[in-house]
């Protein structure tokens, strides 16, 4: 069905790059969201403050600015504080760092809010219960309110997911050797842009189905046990 | 951070903001017209409409809007056959091309926000209109649309908002605005933190501005509040 | 292996480079045939890179060959992402002011490149009106902005991009380094395009010729890389690769 002219082992390189950016984002997008729902729930002002903030402007930049600036002026920005902290090196922030960087903040952002309407979500008196049998903060944490939370939260996330995998291909803008700029390449070499970037499509929908029959399995196990929901 | 340059570079960033409204408010115009008909047909009885409209919504959901663009700007270039063809004097021109990326993909999104919002209509809703004799168009306009369109408001305002973002996109096939001013500037001044912070204060006025209209919208519509 | 993939995302993502005297990044872009371009086996290769390797060997240096986007090319370097760039890039008093250059390497004129039936010329009036399309961040985009203010100029990202715009014909010409359009004339244009009027080698418009941006102050890497320029062109290294491109000479007079 396409000719793509030898570039096939070079375009799985760059899915499997593509791959990786997108876990990675995933990954330390969801503790960034767990920290920024902690922070919007929290008594303190300046942390609500703080987290307000964040949320509203990863919302509102697109996210092509916030990885351009992230590129170009995060890396100044982090040595001139590493500078002056005494620190002699150099530090660089690679495409890939700053793919996953730019990433993860718009993943954290929007898992904020979820987390937050999945924490509003657990009856208060459950946890008032378990206070009242002795169980320590952390243990109510993590025995209580995650496990329900997640199950509230795993649509949610999910979905952003999806759109974090999509928004991968903006890494390339920058250089980085992803899907799409591998596909560039292969564009500019063989001048056939339709089959190439027609061929990056339907490995993006492949990975996308692929990630939402996962996250159909994962809601199955998170519902289990839950009356009328379960294996729905 | 270089207040001066900023400020310098303010006015060309401005000069920009109609272009990117623009494209906005056709991309979702346009998205609605595509998004009304594709969540009827992702609804409906008829297989080949269903399937049809279904794979539409996955393409466009399922790839980024990077690869639509491009697939729409150089890719359909490749074909002489489309070089020679009329639609060439829409397809020639990046604003088209960019706005036929946004609408086709907006008009995906949009589908599902609507089909979601017709469905949290109660069945017994529609059985009861068409029980007093009403035709399924008239149900559809009087009973099931004014609900499914506000319990679709918060989404679709949500998907107004992106799609502010997503315009950014159009600086890649050539279009000059606010993205692709900035990037022109940043590698004329070499000062990328000041160019970037002011264009993303500018993103963050026109996406602030939108959620208010769009709250305003929302509190109006919501036929729950009492009203003095 | 997602835990795999996740820890290689990790860290790829916390490694830091110190310093070392005898490492030498050197970034190109990767999409400017035939003096920097990616294969489909994903090597860098191309004029660019040649001299390079060249300038590496006669220095005795380590090198690292990075493909960078064109537009972030000075900023990279300004941040310390690299320590200097061999990308076909002239010697501008614009870019001076952010960075030093060696030597010019090379030297090439602006030229015009149209459909071969237009009657275009490579004058203010000739391109009064007409769609131009150039490279972001070029010599080419300032030279248009200031001398051909009466055409309509689109900007690409890459040549490439630029090129296959020419070809699906949205542009009435590009203005382009020349030698990059002799090879893309050779290669991709066929009969269908030609150079139009006499390209412009005023230094004023096109630079002294494509040097090697080092940071300012850089000066022992500077004065490493002149002496290893020169010696290449001594020794005859210079005029075999240049021969290996092209059956004229590039060298600057």
């Amino acid at each position: 069905m396409f000719n793509l002219d030898g570039f096939g082992p070079l375009l799985l390189q760059g899915t499997l790059v593509t791959l990786q950016l997108s876990l990675a984002s995933l990954a330390i997008g969801l503790v960034l969201g767990l920290l920024g729902a902690t922070m919007k729930l929290s008594r303190f002002r300046l942390l609500r403050a703080l987290a307000g903030t964040y949320t509203a402007v990863i919302r509102g930049v697109p996210e092509l600015i916030v990885i351009l600036f992230i590129y170009y002026g995060g890396v100044i920005l982090l040595n001139n504080l590493a500078h002056g902290l005494g620190y002699k090196g150099y530090i660089d922030v690679s495409g890939f760092s700053a793919g996953v960087i730019a990433l993860s903040l718009t993943f954290g952002a929007y898992a904020t809010e979820i987390f937050r309407g999945g924490i509003a979500a657990v009856p208060g008196n459950q946890i008032e219960a378990a206070r009242a049998i002795g169980m320590a903060q952390t243990t109510i944490f993590r025995r209580i309110l995650l496990p329900q939370v997640w199950r509230f939260a795993l649509p949610g996330l999910g979905n952003v997911f999806l759109v974090i995998i999509k928004e991968t291909a903006l890494v390339s803008v920058i250089g980085l050797d992803e899907l799409m700029r591998k596909t560039d390449i292969a564009v500019g070499y063989t001048k056939k842009p339709f089959t190439f970037y027609l061929f990056a499509a339907c490995i993006y929908m492949v990975i996308t189905a692929i990630t939402m029959q996962m996250q159909r399995q994962l809601e199955r196990r998170a519902n289990r046990g839950v009356a009328g929901r379960a294996g729905a | 951070m270089n207040i001066s340059v900023m400020l310098a570079a303010l006015p060309d960033l401005l000069r920009a903001v109609p272009l990117t409204m623009e494209l906005v408010a056709l991309a979702l115009l346009v998205g609605l017209l595509i998004a009304l008909p594709t969540a009827l047909a992702r609804l409906s009885n008829v297989a080949p409409l269903r399937w049809g409209a279904t794979a539409y919504v996955f393409f466009f959901r399922g790839t980024p809007l990077l690869v639509q663009i491009f697939l729409i700007y150089y890719g359909l270039s490749q074909f002489a056959a489309v070089r020679s063809s009329i639609a060439w004097v829409i397809l020639k021109e990046p604003f088209w091309c960019a706005l036929i990326a946004l609408s086709l993909n907006t008009g995906a999104y949009t589908a599902e926000v609507f089909r979601g919002g017709i469905l949290s209509v109660p069945h017994n809703q529609i059985e009861a209109a068409r029980a007093i004799g009403m035709s399924p168009v008239a149900a559809f306009r009087r009973v099931i649309w004014p609900q499914a369109i506000r319990q679709a408001l918060p989404a679709y305002g949500n998907e107004m908002i992106l799609m502010v973002k997503a315009s950014s996109l159009a600086s890649t096939v050539t279009l000059m605005e606010i993205t692709g001013v900035a990037r022109t500037l940043a590698s004329d001044t070499y000062m990328p933190i000041e160019i970037f912070t002011t264009a993303a204060l500018i993103y963050l006025c026109l996406t602030y501005a939108m959620a208010q209209a769009i709250h305003l919208v929302e509190r109006r519509l919501d036929v729950t509040r009492t009203r003095a | 292996m997602i835990r795999k993939l996740v820890t290689a995302g990790a860290l790829a993502l916390l490694s830091t480079q110190g310093a070392h005297a005898e490492d030498i990044r050197i970034a190109t872009e990767g999409a400017y045939p035939p003096f920097n371009l990616v294969d489909e086996s994903g090597q860098i290769k191309g004029f660019d890179v040649d001299i390079a390797n060249a300038l590496c060997a006669e220095m005795k240096a380590d090198c690292t060959i990075v493909a960078q986007a064109w537009d972030g090319i000075i900023p990279g370097l300004k941040a310390g992402k690299y320590d200097a760039i061999i990308a076909s890039m002239s010697i501008t008093p614009e870019r001076l002011q952010a960075v030093d250059f060696t030597a010019p390497y090379y030297i090439a004129g602006a030229a015009l490149v149209a459909p071969a039936a237009s009657d275009i010329s490579f004058t203010p009036s000739g391109l009064d009106g007409k769609t131009i399309g150039v490279q972001r961040a070029t010599t080419y985009a300032t030279l248009l902005k200031e001398e051909f203010p009466g055409a309509i100029v689109k900007t690409y990202d890459t040549v490439e991009n630029q090129n296959l715009d020419l070809t699906a014909g949205r542009l009435d010409g590009v203005v382009a380094q020349q030698v990059v359009m002799y090879e893309w004339l050779k290669t991709d244009g066929d009969s269908a395009f030609a150079f139009k009027g006499e390209p412009i080698v005023d230094p004023k418009y096109i630079g002294d010729g494509a040097g090697i941006a080092v940071n300012k102050g850089n000066t022992k890497l500077l004065g490493e890389l002149n002496a290893a320029l020169a010696a290449i062109k001594a020794n005859g290294t210079y005029a075999e690769i240049n021969a290996s491109y092209f059956p004229f000479s590039i060298a600057p007079k």
